[in-house]
Formats: C-alpha cells, sequence, structure tokens
C-alpha cells in the first residue's frame, strides 16, 4: 500500500500567511476587474460607491464594497451574474430557492478544476487515498455535492461507487459486496445507515468503511461521536455552497480542529449580520466569501448567513490556511433539514395557492430515529374547514402534496384549532426546531 | 324542508369534545342529534341543536372554526330493512350521500336519519316522489 499522501497541495496548504496575503491580493484585483467589466449587477454596485477596481490597495479595502445576496442572484436569474458567455461555461449547478426560483450557476472549464482540486484538498486531508473506494450517496443531479466529490475523488484516484441517494437497503448490499472504504453523504443520512446495520444485524467493523466526510448540513460534535463509535470510522465535516462553488470552500483535516478555508480561492470575512461592519479577528459572526479565482460565476462578498469563527493559527497538521468553527446557526430564518435548504415563506406561499387564504402555520423541525422530520401545523379557518372528512382529506394530501415538489422534501401537514400555535407579540411562531433542545 | 346544521373543527386531543358541549350547555343550547367523523389528528363534530345561530355565535367567540350546512332529516320506517329501502331509493337515482347518522328521537314511531348529500335539492325531490317523509326543519328541532 502506497504511503497516505497527507497534502494534495502542500505548496497552497501551507504557504506562509504573508505570501497567501499577496497572493489573495493580486487575485481579488484581478476578480473586481473581471466582474467591473462584464457584471451589470456588480458595475452598478461599483458605480453607487464611486469605486473602481483600482482602488483597492489591501485586502482590507474590500470592507468597503457591497454585499452580494442571495435577493441580488434572485433579480439577476437565470444567467444574469455570469461573467463569461454561454460558449465557455460546461456546467450549470443550481441550489434550491427562496421564492420558487432556484439560484443557478455555472463553471468555465478552469472553474471545474480548480473545484476538482479544492474537493482533492480536502478529501485527501480527511484520509481519502488512491487506494479508496468512495461511497457517494449525495444525489446527483442539479445539487453540487455529489458531482464535487464525484470528480475531486476521481482526481484522487480513488474508486468512485455513484451510488447517488435513497434506497438504504441496497447501500447496504453495495457496501458490503464493493466494500466501500469511505463514506459520502450527510450526517444524518449516515445516521440512517447505521440504524439499518443496527437492524439487519450487519456488524459494522466486518466492513471495509474507514472514513466518513459528511457535509450539506449542519451537525454537532455529538452526532460525529456517535457516527463513528457506530459507523467504526473516522468522520470529517466540510463546508460549501452552491453560490460560491459547491463542496470544496472548507474542509476538516484529521486533527478535527475546524474546516480548513481554501483561502488561496475565497477571502473570508466574518461581520455583524445587523450592521454588516467586519468584526475583529476571532469574533462570531456571519461568514462572507468573495472567490479569489471563479471565471464564470465570480461572488464579490457574498453573505452565506451562516453564523461562525475563524481561527488563524496554524494547524498541528501543518496546514496555515484559517479554520472555520462548525457553523452554529443562521442569520436568517432558513432551516436546513435532511439537507435542504428550507424558508419559511416558501411554505406560505405553497399554503396560500391552495386555497387563497393565509394561514397561521408553525414548521416543527425535529428528528426522530436520528432522520430530520418536518411537520407543518396550521390553523383551521373558515376558508379551509370542509364539513366533509373527504374534502379535508384532500386539502391536507394537496398541501403536503405541493409542499413536497417545492420543497422536495416529505411534509406532514396537521391541522390544528385557531389559536393553538403560540404568537409572540401578536405573530404566530413561524418555526419550532426541536432538534436542538 | 333543509335542516341547518353546524359543523365544529376539533382536534384530536382529550377535553375538546367536553369544551364544545360544556359552551352549549353554558349557553343553553340543547343538542338534538351529533355525529363525530375523525383522523388520528382531528375531527369534524356535527351538531343539529335547537338554536343553531347562538351556537355558532358562542363557539365563534370560543375561537372554534364552525361553518353551517344544510342537511335533511328523513322518516325510516323503524322495521328491519326499512332504512335499505330509502338507500336503494338514492342508489337507483345516483344521488350520493356523503354521510348520514341516526336521530336520537323518533317522528311518529318512525325512526329519523340525517342525511348530507352532494346534490340537496334533487334527494329531496326524489325522496318526495318515493313517499318517503322528508321532515320540516322546523319540526326536527322540536321533536
Amino acid at each position: 500500500m502506497s504511503e497516505a499522501k497527507k497534502f494534495w497541495n502542500a505548496d497552497a496548504e501551507c504557504m506562509p500567511r504573508e505570501q497567501l496575503r499577496d497572493l489573495q491580493l493580486r487575485r481579488l484585483q484581478q476578480t473586481l476587474q473581471l466582474v467591473a467589466s462584464r457584471v451589470p449587477c456588480y458595475q452598478n454596485k461599483f458605480s453607487r460607491l464611486g469605486f473602481q477596481p483600482g482602488d483597492l490597495h489591501t485586502l482590507e479595502d474590500v470592507a468597503g464594497l457591497s454585499f452580494t445576496t442571495k435577493e441580488d442572484l434572485r433579480l439577476n436569474y437565470p444567467y444574469g451574474m455570469f461573467a463569461v458567455p454561454m460558449r465557455d461555461v460546461v456546467r450549470i449547478h443550481s441550489s434550491s430557492g427562496t421564492t420558487g426560483k432556484p439560484t443557478v450557476v455555472g463553471y468555465t472549464r478552469d472553474d471545474i478544476r480548480s473545484w476538482t482540486e479544492l474537493v482533492a484538498r480536502f478529501m485527501t486531508a480527511a484520509g481519502v487515498t488512491d487506494e479508496d473506494i468512495v461511497h457517494i450517496a449525495f444525489g446527483y443531479g442539479l445539487f453540487t455535492g455529489a458531482f464535487g466529490l464525484h470528480y475531486g475523488s476521481e482526481a484522487i484516484g480513488a474508486s468512485v461507487i455513484p451510488i447517488s441517494g435513497g434506497n438504504t437497503d441496497k447501500q447496504l448490499m453495495i457496501m458490503q459486496d464493493y466494500r466501500s472504504s469511505a463514506l459520502v453523504c450527510t450526517p444524518s443520512y449516515a445516521m440512517t445507515m447505521a440504524d439499518r446495520m443496527e437492524k439487519q444485524g450487519v456488524d459494522p467493523t466486518s466492513l471495509a468503511l474507514r472514513v466518513g466526510l459528511f457535509g450539506a448540513e449542519p451537525w454537532s460534535e455529538q452526532m460525529r461521536h456517535e457516527l463513528e463509535q457506530r459507523l467504526g470510522i473516522i468522520a470529517t465535516d466540510n463546508y460549501g455552497l452552491s453560490e460560491v462553488m459547491g463542496p470544496g470552500v472548507a474542509g476538516e483535516c484529521l486533527h478535527k480542529q475546524g474546516m480548513h478555508i481554501a483561502e488561496d480561492h475565497f477571502l473570508a470575512e466574518i461581520i455583524d449580520p445587523d450592521s454588516g461592519a467586519v468584526l475583529p479577528e476571532g469574533s462570531i459572526g456571519e461568514l462572507v466569501l468573495t472567490s479569489l479565482t471563479k471565471q464564470a460565476f465570480p461572488m464579490i462578498r457574498y453573505r452565506t448567513r451562516d453564523i461562525t469563527r475563524l481561527h488563524y493559527d496554524t494547524c498541528s497538521c501543518g496546514r496555515t490556511l484559517a479554520r472555520m468553527e462548525k457553523t452554529r446557526g443562521r442569520s436568517d430564518d432558513m432551516l436546513i433539514i435532511k439537507g435542504v435548504n428550507v424558508f419559511p415563506t416558501q411554505i406560505e406561499e405553497v399554503l396560500f395557492q391552495i386555497e387563497g387564504c393565509e394561514p397561521h402555520y408553525q414548521l416543527v423541525v425535529d428528528r426522530v430515529n436520528n432522520q430530520d422530520t418536518l411537520e407543518i401545523l396550521v390553523e383551521v379557518n373558515e376558508k379551509i374547514f370542509f364539513d366533509e372528512m373527504k374534502q379535508q382529506r384532500k386539502f391536507v394530501d394537496q398541501a403536503e402534496k405541493k409542499l413536497y415538489s417545492v420543497l422536495g422534501l416529505s411534509v406532514k401537514v396537521k391541522l390544528v384549532e385557531p389559536s393553538s400555535i403560540t404568537r409572540h407579540e401578536g405573530k404566530a411562531c413561524r418555526v419550532f426546531d426541536r432538534r436542538n433542545t | 324542508m333543509k335542516v341547518e346544521q353546524i359543523s365544529i373543527f376539533i382536534e384530536n386531543k382529550s377535553g375538546r369534545l367536553a369544551e364544545v358541549t360544556r359552551i352549549l350547555g353554558e349557553a343553553k343550547v340543547n343538542i338534538r342529534a351529533l355525529s363525530l367523523a375523525d383522523t388520528s389528528d382531528f375531527g369534524i363534530l356535527r351538531l343539529i341543536v335547537d338554536d343553531t345561530d347562538l351556537a355558532l355565535r358562542v363557539l365563534k367567540e370560543h375561537h372554534f372554526t364552525v361553518n353551517k350546512t344544510e342537511v335533511i332529516g328523513v322518516e325510516v320506517p323503524d322495521q328491519p330493512g326499512g332504512l335499505c329501502s330509502i338507500l336503494e331509493i338514492l342508489d337507483k337515482n345516483d344521488i350520493n350521500v356523503e354521510y348520514m347518522y341516526a336521530f336520537v328521537e323518533r317522528s311518529k314511531g318512525n325512526a329519523v336519519i340525517i342525511f348530507r348529500f352532494d346534490s340537496v335539492d334533487e334527494a329531496i325531490r326524489v325522496l318526495t316522489e318515493n313517499k318517503i317523509t322528508v321532515l320540516k326543519g322546523e319540526r326536527i328541532s322540536t321533536l
């Protein structure tokens, strides 16, 4: 067996920070030139500030630029934020949207190359080698997770099983027969697999499984511990979002002291989500990312809405790249349920579409047998109350079907009596997340 | 010919039915007939009372979701096959029964069944043509 590779790109990952900052500044200036000449949304933002790309002389100057938000992406749907002509775009991905429309992102050939490299970096840091058989149980499709990990695994030279999501029994059979050694999925799905193994009497130590690379949703240290114990693996976390690139923005090494951000490709800032002010090193706040090498879909100061903290001291692994802590929550009302982004407003729209009324509702998110569940309590009013059970059931079925098609998530709709949802200063509390209690 | 019925949405949890009857009792509303359709989450309680408007008002005041619907009361011979003869007439005329329940009191020695139809007027016409007694709303309330 070959000696396990510790770094995918040691020069980049262990670069002295001064040198890294010089590289970041140079790349940031190039990115600003690119968007100022190609993307109307940024041209407008810059002209409102009287800013020209040549005005940026230090990395700190970035604080003077406006943020980019999901709303900007929505207003420029689908291709308005692309900085290259479509003939240069070789891939399109998409994320679940806030108000019906998803977010569309594009990649040039070079973008795919960088993305592949960054995924290979964190997978190597998480212990994956060319000897591994990588079992990718993320859904293949518009979602960036599966393809990102797929390309990264191939670059490493590992053998990829692109099994995609679902059908747990088949997943287990393949895992046993094909000797999967690295598992890639959401942490909650890994938990489902552990449960199924237990039920079927499969001894995890009889499997070839060695490491688990889990992402696409927040998870706790406690869950890591449980997954490592139950599956007999080393479990690491990784981070990314499609608006910025997808998985590979950051990932943990085997020291599990935070996720190393690929700072030679992304500039990370921590801001106060309310004032927008950049916070001093070591503060907890919202992560803001600027892409430094992307061509098709550059992002300037994108507000991730994820709350975290960055550490800049060199990691025991030798990487000089900043480490981000597990995300602590969101600065907006987005929920991540089974890896799917859910905004309460989406539910509101669906309910409104059905009978043209806006009932009070509440999202109850829970974790049952380590699986996220979403139940929506809807207060019955006269417009959605029918004397016939058939009609009443139909309303519930329609709501559930429609929510499934909009969210891509199975939802249970439960009708409740008026005024039974807790109100806070007259407004119904929209979300009740039991997972963290 | 039609009878006013109120339907109340109640969650399937203990004490809700008692709450409805308590509110009606305190308002001196007398329940004449009732039926409950339920699922594991919720139920639809249907009532025929002696003062529909008062019942609607007090229930709404207590934040219940309430609807008023029209049903009809039919005299059914209180003997084996009595109900069957009526259902056969409805079936022959393609009239669909949404639901039905029995009334507590009798009318001239006959049982009284409350029916909810899609097409109430058509049902009344068919039943009357077949010499079935459809009770007047006022009569039901005073049985």
